[in-house]
Order: C-alpha cells, then sequence, then structure tokens
C-alpha cells in the first residue's frame, strides 16, 4: 500500500524541488490540455513557453511583464510571512494607478525632473492607504484582511471606472473611457531603445533586495516571521501582533501601488478601465510559487510573466482564449500546494497490517 | 490502605499483548511488548515521560496500528482497527487529554461515542443512574465548557461505563486532581474491578500504583524491564525498574534569609475577555530575591491567566496590580517587562516557548535578543545569537544537532533545558516559571529543580506555577494555592503538608471566601464563568 | 412608496439573495466540519459556466443546474484532496481554487459569450401567491427560491437534529477527539466540503440559468467572497444566514432600482455599485468587533489542518 509518512524533519531540498515540480506538472498538464483542445501539445508548448522569447524584443516584454508582479509580490511576501492574508493587491495596484495618475494630469504642463518621483510616492501612498482600511478594520475590529482586501478590489474597480468615464476623461478623446495620454515628464525612461522595458524594471529589483535585507536581516523581519510559524510565541516574546500587521498591509499596498505607477507611467501611458490585468492576483501565486523568497520571486514572476504572454501568443495563433494563462496560473499553485507535502512526508510502500 | 488482594487467575486473561512493536518514523515506540491482564486485575503500566505507554494504550484501543505484533481478547487472537471496535469488544479508554467537546452538552458528548441513534432524553437518564451508581456525580444537560475538569474526567469515565466495559483504560488519571479526589476515583475503580471489569492504569507516580495496582508492567524506553507485584516493591525498587537507576535527589541547600521584593502582585484582578477562561480575583502574594515560591492548584484555576498577568501577555488596564522590581509594569508588553530583569518560562515548549520550525539560534533570538545585544542598527547580528544558543547547549547539557537543529527536533525534556537555560543565561532578577518539567524525563526533571535551586542560591526570586506538588514541596521555600481565579497566603514549605495543600485546592483555605476547611463531597472548582 | 413598487422591490430582493442562501449555507456546512474553503467564488463560476453551457445545449435547465452542481463539487474535489489529503494550507487552496475556477469557466465560457437563454418560467403556489402585497413577491418564484427555503430547513435539521449533524459538528470542534472515539474525520470532512461544492454549483447555476440567463466572464461579480462574510456575519447559524442573505439582496436591488429610476441623483452609478462591497465590509465590522461572539459560535478547529496519526 502506498502511504505518506511524516518525516523526522521538514526537508529544505523538497521545498527547493518543489515549485520546480509543480512547473513540470504544469506543463504536463498543458500538454493534457491543448491534447484535449484537438491542438497539437508540442506546438502549444513552444508557443507558451518558447516563442515569446525568441528574441530581445521578447524578452524584454518578459522582462515588462515581470515587474509589477515582482513588484507585487515581494510586498505580499512580508505580510503573507507573517500569515497577514492581504489579497487585494489588485485594488492597491489600481490605487497605485489612480495616485500616479493624479500626479501626472495635475502637473501635465509641467517638465520637472520631480514629476517622476512624485508619482512613485503618490501611487505607494495611495496603495498603501488603501491597504491601510483593512489593516485598520483588522486591528481596531477584527474584521478579517482577506475578506475586506477583497471587497475593497470591486470598490477601487468601480473607482477607475468612474475616474475614466467622468471627471478625468480625456477631453479630447473621442469619449473613450480613459484619460489623456501622460507627457514625457511623466513617463518612466526605456531601458534599451527599442523596447518598452522602462526603468520600473530597476525600481522591481531594487525593492527585491530591499525585500531580501528587510525579511531575512532584520530583526523586524525576524518578528514578523515568528508571528506567522508561531502567534503565542511571539506574544510571548513581547512582538505587538498588531505592528505585524500593519507592517504586513501597508508594505504590500505600497509595493502593490508602485507596481501600478509603473503600468501607467510605462507601457500604458494613461489611465484606461482595462488597468487591471490580474497582476495582484497572480501576484498572491507568484508569492507563493517563490517560496515568500525574494530569488524565487525573482524566478516565479518570470514563469508567471511567460505565462501571460503565452496567452496572448495562443490566442493569436491558436484561436483560444487568453484566459488560459489563468487556468494555467491556478494549476500551477494547484500543484504547488500538492507538491509542497512532500516538504513534511515522504512515500512509503508499506504492507497493510492486517 | 486498604491492602490490594490479587484476584484469583483461573478464569482466562481478558487481554494478551504479545510482541508489539510500533515504529515511527524518528522513534521506536514499543518493542517486543509482551502484558497480560486478567479479569477483575488492576494491572499498572508504569514508566516515565516517553516510555511508549501511552502509544500501546492507543494500539490496544484501536486509535493507532501497531507496526507487528499480536493481541489477543478473552482468548482469541484481534485486530482492532478503530476505537468503535474496540469499544464493541468492550474497552474502554479515559484519556489523559481528554476527548470532549466543549461546546456540546455532556449527554451529546456521550451520544456520540454510542453506536446507533440512541434517544437523547433516555441517555440522559442512563446517564444518571450509572453515576450514582458509582459515585460520579455529572449532570448530563450541562455543556461541557462549563464543568471542571475533574468533572470532564468523570463524564468520560461515565461514558466509558455505559457501554459495560470488560477492560478500561485509565491514562494518568490523577494528574488533574486534588488528592482527595483521587481517593475517591480510587473507590470507583476498586468497585469496578470487584465487579470484574479489568482496569489497566497508566501512570508515572509510584505511591498511587503501590495504593491502587495488583500487578504492574514497567516500561522503558519502549521495551517492558519487569513485571512486579507493586505491594511487595518499594518506591524506590520501582523506581530502579522505570529508569534504570536510583531515582536523582535535589540539593537543596540552606534557605537564605528573604531579600528584597522583586515581583509584588497588589490586587490583581482581571476579567479575561475570553468567555472559556477563569477570573482572576483580587490575587496578592510577595516573591522576593533568594526564595523559590510555589503556586498549587488543579489546572484551569486561572493558572494560565495568572501568568499571562504577570508576563504580560495579556496587559491589564491598571499598573499598580502588578509590580516588578519596584516598578509598576501591570500594562507593561513582555519585553519592557523583560528588560525590568523578569525571565518567564511559559508552560507550552512548542509553539509558545519556542517557535518549532525555528533552529535553536533564531529560538535565543526570540527572548535575548535586547538583553545579548543581538541587535544593531534594527538588523541582527546572527553569528551572536549562535554563539548564545551553542553556550546554552553546553552550560545545559541539551541534546541535540547543534544550534541549527529545529527546536521541535528536541525531546520535551531537552528543549526545556534549553529555555530554560536560554531565560537563565540572561542573568534575571526574577524568573517566573510554568509547570517547569511537565512531560519531562526524569533526569531532566532532577537537572531543571535543581537549576532552580541554584539559581536561588545566586539570589534570584523564583515563582514557580505546577500541578506537581512533589515538584513544589521538593525545591519551593514557599507555597500557596490558586483555586477558581483567588490565591491563598503563603505557607512556608516545611511548616505545611500535602494533605492541607490538597485541601486548600478545592478554594478552602482558612479566611477564603468558601469559609473554613470542612468536609464537602466532591470538593472542587468549576472553572466556568460565575 | 407606493404597493407595486414594493412588491417588485421585494420580488427582486428575494431573487437577489437566493443565490447568497443557498451557497452561504454549503460553506456553513463545510466550516462546521472545520473546513475554510475560500473557493466560492471559483466553485460559483465553474457551477454559472457548467449550468449555461449544459441548458444551452440541452434546453433543459434542470440538467443545466445538475451540471453546475457536479461541475462545482468536482473543483471542490480537487480541494479537499489538497486539503484533506494532502495537509495543505486551506487558505492558499482556497485562493488557488478562487484563481482556477474564475479563469477556467472564462476559458470554457468563451464561446457562450452574448448567447441568450429563454427565461425558465416561474411557479406560482395557488393561492397564497394570490396574497396582497407579498403574494406575487415571494410565491410566484423560481423554483430554486422554493429550494432554498427547503435547504434551510434541511441544514438546520441536519446540524441540529440528526445524529449525522453533531458529529459534523464535532468533528468541526475537535478533530482528535472525534477520531479518538472511532469517527472518520477526514471522510467527513470530505462530505461536507462536497456538499459546499455542490450547494455553490447550484447557486452559480441559478445566476447564469435563471437569474440572468446569459453568461458573462466575471458575473459571479464576488458574490462567492460574500457568501463566505455571510457565514461570518451570520456566526455559523442558518438562520441568520438567510436574514443576512435577503439584507444583502436588498441593498443590491435597492441600489439597481435606484439606478434605474432615472431619478437625477447628484451621484455616480459607480458609487452606488459600490454599495453591496461596503455593505460585507461593514457587516464584518460589525460582527467581529465582539470577539467573545465569534469565539463562541466559531468552530474551534476552522481552518486548521489534520492528519490522523497510525
Amino acid at each position: 500500500m502506498l502511504r505518506l509518512e511524516p518525516r523526522a524533519e521538514a526537508s529544505r531540498l523538497m521545498s527547493y524541488l518543489s515549485p520546480v515540480l509543480a512547473a513540470a506538472l504544469t506543463l504536463i498538464a498543458g500538454m493534457a490540455v491543448f491534447s484535449a483542445l484537438g491542438k497539437d501539445p508540442i506546438e502549444g508548448l513552444r508557443l507558451f513557453l518558447l516563442s515569446p522569447v525568441k528574441d530581445l524584443y521578447g524578452v524584454s516584454e518578459l522582462l515588462l511583464k515581470a515587474t509589477p508582479l515582482m513588484l507585487c509580490a515581494i510586498g505580499l511576501a512580508v505580510g503573507f510571512r507573517a500569515n497577514v492574508w492581504n489579497i487585494g493587491a489588485e485594488g492597491q495596484f489600481m490605487l497605485g494607478t489612480v495616485g500616479a495618475t493624479g500626479v501626472a494630469l495635475y502637473f501635465q504642463e509641467s517638465d520637472s525632473g520631480l514629476i517622476l518621483p512624485a508619482m512613485v510616492v503618490a501611487g505607494a501612498v495611495a496603495g498603501a492607504a488603501w491597504a491601510a482600511i483593512p489593516a485598520l478594520l483588522k486591528t481596531k475590529f477584527n474584521a478579517n484582511e482577506i475578506l475586506v482586501s477583497l471587497m475593497l478590489v470591486y470598490v477601487a474597480q468601480l473607482f477607475v471606472s468612474w475616474l475614466v468615464f467622468g471627471p478625468w476623461k480625456d477631453p479630447d478623446g473621442f469619449n473613450f473611457p480613459q484619460t489623456a495620454m501622460f507627457g514625457d515628464s511623466a513617463l518612466l525612461p526605456i531601458l534599451i531603445e527599442g523596447t518598452r522595458l522602462h526603468a520600473g524594471f530597476i525600481i522591481a529589483l531594487t525593492a527585491l533586495v530591499a525585500g531580501y535585507a528587510f525579511m531575512n536581516r532584520s530583526y523586524t523581519g525576524f518578528k514578523m516571521r515568528v508571528a506567522g510559524e508561531a502567534a503565542d510565541a511571539a506574544r510571548y516574546a513581547g512582538f505587538s501582533a498588531n505592528r505585524m500587521i500593519w507592517i504586513g498591509l501597508l508594505t504590500g499596498g505600497a509595493a502593490a501601488g508602485i507596481a501600478g505607477m509603473s503600468e501607467v507611467a510605462g507601457p500604458m501611458g494613461q489611465l484606461t478601465d482595462k488597468v487591471n490585468l490580474g497582476y495582484g492576483f497572480a501576484a498572491i501565486i507568484v508569492a507563493f510559487v517563490g517560496r515568500l523568497n525574494p530569488f524565487g520571486i525573482l524566478l516565479a514572476s518570470l514563469l508567471m510573466a511567460l505565462l501571460f504572454l503565452g496567452g496572448e501568443q495562443v490566442q493569436q495563433y491558436m484561436n483560444l482564449p487568453s484566459s488560459i494563462s489563468m487556468v494555467f496560473q491556478g494549476l500551477l499553485l494547484f500543484f504547488l500546494l500538492g507538491s509542497d507535502v512532500f516538504i513534511h512526508y515522504r512515500l512509503s510502500f508499506s504492507r497493510a497490517t492486517a | 490502605m486498604t491492602q490490594p488482594i490479587p484476584p484469583a487467575a483461573s478464569t482466562p486473561p481478558r487481554l494478551v499483548l504479545k510482541d508489539i512493536r510500533k515504529v515511527y518514523p524518528s522513534v521506536v515506540a514499543n518493542d517486543g511488548v509482551n502484558l497480560e491482564v486478567t479479569p477483575g486485575e488492576i494491572h499498572a503500566v508504569l514508566g516515565e515521560n516517553g516510555a511508549g505507554k501511552s502509544t500501546l494504550m492507543k494500539i490496544i484501543y484501536g486509535v493507532t496500528r501497531p507496526s507487528s505484533g499480536e493481541m489477543h481478547w478473552e482468548g482469541k487472537a484481534v485486530t482492532v482497527d478503530s476505537p468503535a471496535h474496540a469499544r464493541e469488544l468492550g474497552i474502554g479508554m479515559v484519556f489523559q487529554h481528554f476527548s470532549l467537546f466543549e461546546t456540546l452538552t455532556v449527554v451529546e458528548n456521550v451520544a456520540l461515542a454510542l453506536p446507533g441513534k440512541p434517544d437523547l432524553g433516555e441517555l440522559a437518564q442512563r446517564i444518571e443512574e450509572v453515576s450514582k451508581r458509582y459515585g460520579l456525580p455529572v449532570d448530563p444537560r450541562r455543556h461541557v465548557h462549563a464543568l471542571s475538569v475533574g468533572e470532564r474526567q468523570r463524564v468520560e469515565i461515565v461514558r466509558c461505563l455505559l457501554q459495560n466495559p470488560r477492560l478500561l483504560i485509565m491514562d494518568e488519571p490523577t494528574s488533574v486532581l486534588t488528592p482527595q479526589a483521587v481517593r475517591k476515583l480510587f473507590e470507583t475503580l476498586r468497585q469496578l474491578a470487584a465487579e470484574g471489569c479489568s482496569i489497566l492504569y497508566i501512570s508515572h507516580k509510584l505511591d498511587e500504583i503501590q495504593a491502587l495496582c495488583h500487578t504492574a508492567t514497567v516500561l522503558r524506553g519502549g521495551r517492558v524491564t519487569g513485571h512486579c507485584q507493586p505491594a511487595e516493591e518499594t518506591p524506590a525498587s520501582m523506581a530502579r525498574l522505570m529508569i534504570g537507576k536510583d531515582l536523582p535527589v535535589c540539593e537543596h541547600g540552606s534557605s537564605h534569609s528573604a531579600g528584597e521584593i522583586r515581583l509584588r502582585l497588589a490586587g490583581l484582578s482581571h476579567a479575561t475577555a475570553d468567555p472559556f477562561a477563569t477570573d482572576l480575583r483580587d490575587i496578592h502574594l510577595d516573591v522576593h530575591a533568594g526564595e523559590i515560591v510555589g503556586i498549587a492548584g488543579v489546572s484551569g484555576n486561572g493558572q494560565q491567566e495568572l501568568l499571562r498577568a504577570i508576563s504580560g501577555e495579556e496587559p491589564l488596564a491598571e499598573k499598580f496590580p502588578v509590580q516588578i522590581l519596584g516598578v509598576e509594569s501591570g500594562r507593561m508588553n513582555p519585553g519592557q517587562r523583560r528588560k525590568l530583569g523578569m525571565c518567564f518560562v511559559p508552560e507550552e515548549r512548542l509553539g509558545r516557548g519556542a517557535v518549532p520550525g525555528m533552529s535553536l539560534a533564531d529560538n535565543a533570538i526570540l527572548t535575548a535578543a535586547k538583553s545579548q545585544h543581538f541587535v544593531s542598527g534594527g538588523f541582527l547580528a546572527f553569528w551572536r545569537a549562535r554563539a548564545f544558543a551553542e553556550n546554552c547547549i553546553q552550560a545545559f547539557s541539551v541534546k541535540c544537532g547543534g544550534a541549527s537543529a529545529a527546536a521541535k527536533s528536541l525531546s520535551g525534556g531537552n528543549l526545556q533545558k534549553f529555555i530554560m537555560g536560554r531565560e537563565i543565561l540572561q542573568a534575571p532578577k526574577l524568573l517566573v516559571c510554568a509547570q517547569p518539567t511537565w512531560g519531562v524525563d526524569v533526569g531532566a526533571a532532577a537537572f531543571i529543580r535543581q537549576s532552580l535551586i541554584d539559581l536561588r542560591n545566586r539570589g534570584c526570586a523564583v515563582l514557580v506555577i505546577s500541578e506537581e506538588l512533589d515538584e513544589l514541596f521538593e525545591i519551593c521555600d514557599r507555597i500557596a494555592v490558586i483555586a477558581k481565579g483567588r490565591l491563598s497566603p503563603p505557607r512556608p514549605a516545611a511548616e505545611t503538608t500535602v494533605e492541607d495543600i490538597g485541601v486548600w485546592m478545592s478554594g478552602l483555605w482558612p479566611g477564603s471566601e468558601l469559609g473554613e476547611p470542612h468536609a464537602t463531597p466532591s470538593a472542587e472548582v468549576s472553572h466556568a464563568p460565575a | 412608496m407606493d404597493a407595486s413598487l414594493f412588491s417588485s422591490m421585494l420580488f427582486a430582493t428575494v431573487v437577489a439573495g437566493t443565490p447568497l442562501i443557498i451557497v452561504a449555507l454549503g460553506l456553513l456546512v463545510s466550516e462546521k466540519a472545520g473546513v475554510l474553503n475560500l473557493g466560492a467564488e471559483g466553485m460559483m463560476a465553474m457551477g454559472a459556466v457548467a449550468a449555461f453551457a449544459v441548458t444551452h445545449h440541452s434546453g433543459n435547465p434542470w440538467l443545466g443546474v445538475l451540471a453546475g452542481m457536479f461541475a462545482a463539487m468536482a473543483v471542490a474535489l480537487i480541494f479537499g484532496f489538497l486539503t484533506l489529503t494532502l495537509q495543505a494550507n486551506q487558505v492558499a487552496a482556497g485562493l488557488a481554487l478562487s484563481i482556477f475556477g474564475v479563469g477556467l469557466s472564462a476559458f470554457i465560457g468563451k464561446p457562450f459569450e452574448s448567447i441568450a437563454l429563454p427565461a425558465v418560467p416561474a411557479i406560482r403556489i395557488p393561492f397564497i401567491a394570490d396574497l396582497p402585497l407579498i403574494g406575487e413577491a415571494l410565491y410566484n418564484q423560481q423554483a430554486l427560491v422554493y429550494l432554498s427555503w427547503a435547504l434551510f430547513w434541511a441544514v438546520v435539521w441536519f446540524l441540529y437534529r440528526s445524529r449525522a449533524g453533531l458529529v459534523l459538528r464535532a468533528v468541526g470542534e475537535s478533530p482528535a477527539s472525534a477520531h479518538a472515539i472511532g469517527h472518520p474525520v477526514i471522510r467527513i470532512r470530505y462530505l461536507a466540503v462536497l456538499f459546499g461544492g455542490a450547494m455553490a454549483g447550484i447557486g452559480g447555476a441559478f445566476l447564469s440559468v435563471f437569474y440572468t440567463p446569459m453568461w458573462v466572464e466575471g458575473m459571479v461579480a464576488g458574490r462567492g467572497w460574500i457568501a463566505l462574510a455571510l457565514v461570518v456575519f451570520a456566526t455559523w447559524r442558518p438562520l441568520r444566514v438567510m436574514i443576512g442573505a435577503y439584507l444583502f439582496g436588498g441593498v443590491m436591488i435597492t441600489q439597481l432600482f435606484i439606478q434605474g429610476s432615472g431619478m437625477q441623483l447628484d451621484f455616480p452609478a459607480q458609487f452606488l455599485s459600490s454599495l453591496p462591497y461596503w455593505a460585507t465590509i461593514i457587516v464584518l465590522v460589525v460582527i467581529s468587533r465582539n470577539v467573545n461572539t465569534i469565539r463562541l459560535n466559531s468552530p474551534v478547529s476552522l481552518g486548521k489542518p489534520y492528519r490522523a496519526e497510525g
């Protein structure tokens, strides 16, 4: 009989291998999905995984997509480590786009070099402020942060929609739900000529390094780890649970806000009602697949970006809905959670003791 | 004490175990265990913590499957694959950590363990009959969360008796009872045995086994190290069978004259937000430098709440009720109190005293970060924590895989030595310690008690809260009793007896609100909110 | 307000509350067994799309409801396997289920967008439907509305009157104790998860086949999450689930009626549309602030993985 047997100690090796195993299983499942749809599975995978990165432009697009994922995920990881379940990064991302857009529109005529930094700050503050609502309600009233942060995603969506249909609608925009295009001084500089890769990527890498220093080296990061692994031990040690909640949510909100800023000041150049592309939700998967670890998040965000690009490719060449990439994202997380069982258990063949 | 009489062994044995072996990934819990119980026999299974007693009982009751070995029930080979099956055979078990459901009523709890769909009204009547017959008063309509620990145990026993068991397993039943309640329980058990029911009695308390049991099987390290008739043994000879050597004795040293007051509880009252917890009422206590004060009591009488109030895990609304080294600190958090020179060893080691998945070095950071200067500029100097942990491992002879070993990989005794060491090496002026040797093997327990005495001899004030009376009498200079959230005045240990303290544990001490001690039936304390 | 407006608002409120009742009662049962399934949104989406597809192809809405139920149970089974057999974190697995279900439903539903189904006729209950004011609103309704009422009584009876319900509550309170006295904890939790999935599937089917008989990506619009919040709001009691669901239905309908009434309000439509979400947040705050009610009523082992030793 095949059965699971607890390991004496958690396997460190498996905790790194598990995401790889999950990615491999997702590939296999992906091929099965393509076959089931009557498509050539090898061709499907080629389109999904290789064709998006066949040239420098493709790679730059991959990094461009990975940028907001990285930013959102590193912010979420800080909270997740302390068991603060902010799943409203999508809404905080949208508030970030609003904050940054506000600055860009207000100073549309200016060409000051301070506009971009001001947009970053505004995006971060707006995202953090949105995340402060669940933090406040959790610490003051014990309201579940999962549900509150999630409800606020829907509210944020409606808020953006109101802005671009209403007060911020571009007067010269033929009544499309979008703002005016930002001025040059409100656009992030391009890193590689001829691509869309912008300075937001550098901000994201910096955030990963800062995240590493905070989570793995600082005393506060240690406290948050303790709070996540054993709440009673954190209380015994005197680490304030409320502070962990605030730090977790505000960091997540600020990072998602900056990600939103880098979208509107990067590839979009304006705010539209189609600003939410699911980065905030996908970042949850990135954070888990990356093991809440900055380097892992870097790799996972690239994988996830590939899934996004691959979805566009198969839509274009195979005539499949691009939502297939969401299916793969969900599968990836399922497989990860399933593979994780081997961190604490191993398979054993045991004779049934009859 | 009535001398136990072994029953006639003419009938076939009720239960026979042959070569039982149970292997867990990291440990062999039982190895080649043989055991025989005859009808009407009270059979002790004796062994210290970790000897494999509980595993063996779970195997008999069908909770766990053995890796190999045979079990014979009334002459027939059987495989017990579930507790339900065990109950069908006529085996009942009273667990050490009760298997009751707090939000359900007594009768619902009983119904859950019975086969079929019993009618609750009728069942309540049967419960009352059984409880009357065996002197186990229970009210079938009450919710379990409103019952005291003693009452809960009676519910468990009644639940077993309703199924007319022919073998009753009792797992460490007396750890939650006052000495007086223990005697009542023994009467019930003797009555059952006289009616022909066999009893397997699991304990590590030698005096109880001598008083109650006809025969005993001794386990050490998962193996049987001997069979004996307790009446013919001395505690010392049984102890040798149990631990393989003589019981270690602590060097108490002379009691010092009391120094300055290090901890003062000045009318500490606290109503907790938790509906299942006990409210603390007007608690007064002084702990001086150079003394060990013990607080005795049946579990669930406010110990947890008192400890949280002293440690700062549950800060109070006012400052004055808790004074640490002369500072009114009722509203301080645990970190601030630690800065005043207080250290604290909690009852739960894994998950509270230590983070299970973290290394010992990381666990050193948990409480020693500030006092041992592991933090500079907001960042951690991990090498300092590691050095401190290594020092602690050596000084307290912690058996482990080094400072990087995960806390959960240590045995209970070794982890407790590490936590104790972590707190003591910070040179506290006041140490508060809960259940210092709960679930710890005899050797480690002696070591820990000696460390506490040494700490006192160095002038530290020590407060120990324990449910083990023997332990308190061994190490304390003064002993107080907590009952129903109130604290008795402390008495010098040398001037009091286990018997007195036992009466006090029912809440009956001179001057207590419940009045002078007098004979009350089932004198014990409910921890339901009033 | 005139009588006909009242009647039609009451009618619409009952309709809007119905999927919430069905889904939340299902979640309530699985939470009573100790399983927190945050995948309600995904299960509803799967139920909605499967029900739509089957109804569209077969022309039979009841086959559609069955299909929705089974589709949601299938994804609930994935969740059960991960959390119950493989011991995965319930929060993470629930999130995964939500993402996966919403994604897969969008993928499956692509060909069905911009198709409308014929409306399913209501069932009129003779005599009482003629009652003034409330008759038309309450007793000339979709069959699933009546089903939601029956479901309510069934859940109450099951949880508080049947032995199986007693066992289920015991498992949710202390799986270790339940195991020790011989109840199959994992099997019971599987059944509870499947029941939660089945109800979420029916709730989703109600949306796409009866409520607005068409398929639009994202049409569940957070109702799965609102149902989860409702269970907390109800402090795990079925009657309060029912009341809460109709309150929410009322909020949703009121804002729709105001938007549709053509009243010249100086108030953007988007703000009105966000009312149900704000209402959810406010309700959570009001209920959660009393730690005691939560502590006394929530299943003790909720969200904690359990593994039987042996």
